[in-house]
């Protein structure tokens, strides 16, 4: 499969065709999308459309951007002018939003060509893409098993080859797991580097776009384009884009790689062979393995847990039925709110919804998410004491290989347990990414997580790109 | 921390949350909530008396925008999104009663 | 205006009340859709205003400085805040909640000075948005009970407020109207809003309770629709009144909101407490906190023009008038007092200045046509006795037709000469003569037998003696 370096480099000297790229990327969508389901939406005349104007370009010899010919698919949740968006809920099925996202301009701008809109959990709920309102993606490496979620459309589609690059988004590891579960790279980058708007939101707080990709190069390269100051986010960090690509090939001779030696239990022993095999890579490599504690961090799913779903169950609160999405009709107005409501969401965002209200509510906000705001406050706290030891840390990026599906649909505190690894970043607004290191059982891919501090994107690429490097 | 979470409750805040959860949904909820809830317990024994809340990730403050106006969706194209629209407005059922 | 009798048997009247400003600028809180007043239905909307996924806020910082504007204007503290998210499901509130400010206000402890040194507290003023514009349709009265649908306009949703949160200091309904007024006349003066209460970019919720002096406050009701400084006094009169009547027939004031019926004079429950929301405040986490340097502050403090308050203390000292007064409160709203200033500075006699432009100025906005030193002539033809006052009203009624000129020549061309002291003081020994009866009476002290003597003398002057004159030498003659 083609990587997104080499196609942005071939369509840009002219020797590959952009729309022939995008052609062999429908014919893979035609061979296998409905056995994995990867998209709620393809667009395939709008890429084909985008493919020709790029080729045109090339052709009279103008400027093309840094993605030129790109195929890349975007997670449901993120606005696009025109195009249904609907966060895989039933609620906003069939929603065309009047503008695009940032990122979804910032692609465009880059001669980037959006192939479709990708499967989800509901709202970006979940770890397995069970929660879709339309059905499950399957992942691509054994289609009895989940691809990881909330972004496993994302995630599926860059791992059977029906994009060169996705973007998904992460609240709680969301990006990360379910690229470590479809063996692609994943990218979590700091909080505030990736704008925000246009993108729907689950927490306001803790929400990352981020990139897929085969490579790690791949996903240094997309993540330059589309991070950057945006004046429509209140909450976007005021300084260019990182250079990231420029610092691939510095290795990591000398970098401290952190340890974690209260890791939370419950691993599986293949994933756990499989960071230690990451840590002997990084010594071979020339780095320094720390251990470091994070002694918070067993209260990270409590404090994630409360302060996500009270975020959300006010988030989520403008859809109402009254100016866009669906409505369930109903005699008066507050009739109408809750059949809207009860028809449109699914279990496990009402669920949510539930427990993010009555987190909210009065008389229990204090015991709840008061005390989750100052437990995120010592898990951020740990964190700044590591980094003083360390330059990145290193953990699994999921306690298991893809599981099967309907395994933890029964029991969500089981479902909440995935994202044990990859929560505490986003807690703390950090940067992390998972990159593929091998497989575990049943042959299934492994992904290790490389985790830095606030804008330690660069220290964070060096190591991927290492990892990558020493397979 | 709180007493476990009633039945009674749970239907008070899915009213607030405009919710119309079913008897079957409501007794699942309580129990699910009820089990998390439990799981939360975890924090009630950290001494954080003296910890500040965290709010933001990234602290950054004043971030303003000038006072300049910028073109209006258009209507027509906003309307068609809408469940019901008359008049160039959004069209709702009737209020009963004063909930809010 | 009338004073509606105090409460009976003791009872004590508390008010305070909660004034939401729409502030003036162009755009609206968070976005960067017109803040237009009367423009067509869903013509100022973009994505935040509608709350649409994927939207997200950013402060206007324009609205910012309006509202420390109005802080500084109060004797507030302007002080580091954040804003929260107040949530509530209503279809006129495009997000299910309000960003608005909690904990931490932008303004906070100020106070504003009514007559005669009466001070109320002003608890905050913060920044929120407004909601948009719900319409009801069928049923019968066009009121939100019984109507058949309602249509939404959103083009006020996001709209900036400041509320201005009084402490409960006001004890009649003359402060509470003399509070909205002195109010509005800041709000005005320091640019922040366009205070129109008909056009609801003011508006007024009035708390009140009544209790009975040196015991608690009473449970206190919210009072909502008050739309005029007029409404104010009268919701207040009724409210204060319904309550006394409730305790004193047995009965217990519930904690409620109250609607005001304009028409009727009335009010009635609109919802009472215990159906009151839970509206689960939290941090706006799409926001950061704003945190106003001293340089900032300093600089909007510098920029304030002179308030209404000190303005008609100026005015008042310059021409002998009460600063509470009706002439010197007109004149300062309609900003003509630097107008009389610059009477008087060009000669004008100050006291005559300032009733001239406060009786005659009305449609004369804060730059009358009138030339300064016009004006001025005619104070001093009338202080001189050159004209009588009657006669001094025709010719400014004649200098404000012709926006300015010589008044001698006006005077002269009316025909109004004055007449010489002797003249009118044989006119006045005449008039004595004529009507004995009313001298003597006079002589016995009855100041109302003056009138008919004065009105002899001007009659025989046709109308040229001066009435000041002619009481003068009345008195004088009086044994």
């Amino acid at each position: 499969m083609q990587k997104l370096v080499d196609i942005v480099a071939g369509v840009t000297n002219g020797s590959l065709k952009a729309s022939a790229v995008v052609e062999e990327h429908l014919a893979r969508i035609v061979a296998r999308e409905s056995e994995i389901h990867a998209f709620n939406l393809v667009t395939a005349d709008q890429a084909r459309n985008d493919a020709a104007k790029v080729d045109e370009d090339v052709k009279s010899g103008k400027k093309v951007g840094a993605l030129a010919g790109v195929p890349i698919a975007l997670k449901d949740n993120m606005c696009t002018r025109g195009v249904e968006t609907t966060c895989s809920s039933k609620i906003l099925q069939g929603w065309k939003p009047p503008y695009d996202a940032t990122v979804v301009t910032k692609l465009r701008a880059a001669g980037a060509v959006i192939m479709g809109k990708t499967n989800l959990d509901e709202f970006a709920m979940g770890s397995s893409t069970e929660n879709s309102a339309f059905g499950p993606t399957k992942n691509p490496h054994d289609v009895s098993r989940v691809p990881g979620g909330s972004s496993g459309g994302s995630a599926a589609a860059v791992s059977a080859g029906f994009a060169a690059a996705s973007l998904g988004s992460d609240t709680g590891g969301s990006i990360r797991q379910p690229a470590a579960l479809c063996g692609v790279v994943g990218v979590k980058p700091t909080y505030g580097v990736v704008s925000r708007y246009g993108l729907v939101a689950f927490a306001s707080s803790l929400d990352q776009i981020g990139p897929f990709t085969s490579d790690v190069r791949d996903a240094a390269t997309l993540l330059e384009v589309i991070s950057g100051h945006d004046p429509m986010d209140s909450t976007s960090i005021p300084q260019a884009a990182p250079s990231l690509v420029s610092v691939l090939d510095h290795g990591v001779a000398g970098m401290r790689i952190g340890r974690v030696t209260d890791l939370p239990e419950g691993c599986e022993p293949d994933v756990l062979a499989r960071l230690e095999a990451a840590f002997d890579a990084l010594r071979s490599a020339g780095a320094i393995i720390v251990d470091i504690k994070l002694p918070s961090i067993q209260y990270c799913l409590t404090a994630y847990y409360l302060i996500a779903p009270a975020e959300a169950s006010s988030n989520l609160a403008r859809y109402d039925g009254v100016r866009y999405g669906n409505r369930v009709e109903a005699a008066d107005l507050n009739a109408m709110y809750a059949a809207t409501r009860e028809a449109g969401f699914g279990e496990e965002v009402k669920r949510r919804i539930m427990l993010g209200t009555y987190a909210l509510s009065a008389g229990y906000y204090d015991a709840y998410y008061g005390k989750a705001l100052k437990v995120r406050r010592l898990i951020s706290d740990d964190f700044a004491h590591a980094y003083e030891k360390t330059d990145v840390i290193l953990t699994p990026t999921s306690p298991s290989v893809a599981f099967k599906f309907g395994s933890k649909t029964d029991n969500p505190l089981a479902m909440y347990l995935c994202d044990v690894f990859t929560i505490p970043t986003n807690l703390a607004g950090h940067p992390a990414m998972s990159v593929p290191f091998g497989t575990g059982a049943n042959s299934m891919p492994v992904g290790v997580q490389v985790l830095a501090t606030t804008l330690g994107e660069q220290a964070m690429f060096k190591v991927a790109a290492e990892l990558e490097r020493s397979l | 921390m709180a007493e476990k979470i009633s039945k009674e409750t749970v239907v008070k805040v899915s009213r607030l949350a405009r919710l119309s959860l079913t008897t079957e949904e409501t007794e699942r909820m309580t129990a699910q909530l009820a089990g998390m809830l439990e799981h939360f317990r975890d924090i009630d024994a950290l001494d954080l008396a003296s910890v500040e809340p965290m709010t933001q990730p990234y602290p950054l403050k004043n971030v303003l925008r000038k006072d300049v106006e910028l073109p209006s969706l258009d209507r027509d194209e906003v309307l068609d999104q809408a469940p019901a629209a008359e008049s160039g407005r959004f069209r709702v059922p009737p209020t009963i009663g004063f909930d809010v | 205006m009338s004073e509606v009798a105090a409460l009976p048997n003791g009872w004590q009247l508390i008010v305070g009340l909660e004034v939401h400003v729409e502030l003036a600028t162009k755009t609206k809180m968070f976005s960067a859709s017109a803040n237009r007043f009367g423009d067509e239905p869903n013509t100022n909307i973009d994505p935040v205003t509608l709350g649409l996924p994927g939207a997200l806020p950013v402060l206007n910082q324009h609205a910012i400085e309006l509202a420390m504007r109005i802080g500084l204007a109060l004797n507030c503290k302007v002080q580091p805040c954040t804003f929260h998210r107040k949530n509530y499901f209503y279809p006129d509130l495009p997000k299910a909640y309000q960003i608005t400010q909690y904990d931490h206000p932008l303004n906070i402890d100020g106070h504003l000075m009514l007559p005669g040194e009466v001070r109320i507290g002003i608890e905050r003023a913060h920044l929120e948005e407004d909601t948009g514009k719900s319409t009801h349709f069928g049923g019968s009265s066009g009121r939100i009970h019984g109507s058949d649908y309602s249509l939404i306009d959103f083009n006020r949703a996001g709209v900036p407020l400041v509320e201005i949160v009084s402490r409960p200091d006001i004890r009649t309904s003359e402060q509470a109207r003399q509070y909205v007024g002195e109010l509005r006349s800041i709000l005005l003066a320091v640019g922040a809003s366009d205070a129109k209460m008909e056009e609801g970019s003011m508006r007024c919720d009035v708390n009140v309770s009544v209790h009975k002096p040196g015991t608690p406050f009473g449970t206190r009701c919210e009072i909502k629709n008050v739309n005029s400084i007029r409404s104010v006094g009268r919701a207040i009169d009724y409210e204060a009144r319904r309550q006394v009547d409730v305790i004193e027939g047995g009965g217990t004031i519930r904690q409620e909101t109250r609607h005001w019926d304009d028409a009727t004079g009335r009010t009635e429950t609109l919802r009472t407490k215990e159906d009151a929301d839970d509206y689960r405040y939290f941090l706006e986490p799409d926001l950061v906190p704003l945190v106003p340097d001293q340089s900032w502050i300093d600089a909007v403090r510098a920029a304030l023009p002179v308030l209404p308050a000190a303005r008609r203390k100026a005015l008042a000292e310059l021409c002998g008038v009460d600063k509470d007064g009706e002439s010197a409160i007109v004149v300062v709203e309609r900003g003509q007092d630097d107008y009389v200033a610059a009477v008087v500075a060009a000669g004008g006699d100050p006291r005559r200045a300032v009733v001239y432009v406060q009786q005659a100025f009305a449609e004369q906005g804060a730059t009358p046509k009138v030339p300064a030193k016009d004006l001025a002539a005619l104070t001093i033809l009338e202080r001189d006795a050159k004209v009588t006052s009657t006669q001094a009203k025709t010719l400014l009624t004649d200098l404000i037709e012709a926006g300015g000129g010589d008044v001698s020549a006006m005077a002269t061309k009316r025909g109004f000469e004055a007449l010489d002291t002797s003249a009118v003081e044989a006119m006045v020994d005449a008039a004595i003569a004529a009507e004995p009866g009313a001298w003597q009476k006079y002589c016995n002290g009855e100041e109302k037998a003056l009138g008919a003597l004065v009105g002899a003398v001007m009659k025989s002057s046709k109308g040229k003696a001066d009435g000041k004159v002619i009481t003068a030498l009345l008195q004088a003659k009086r044994p």
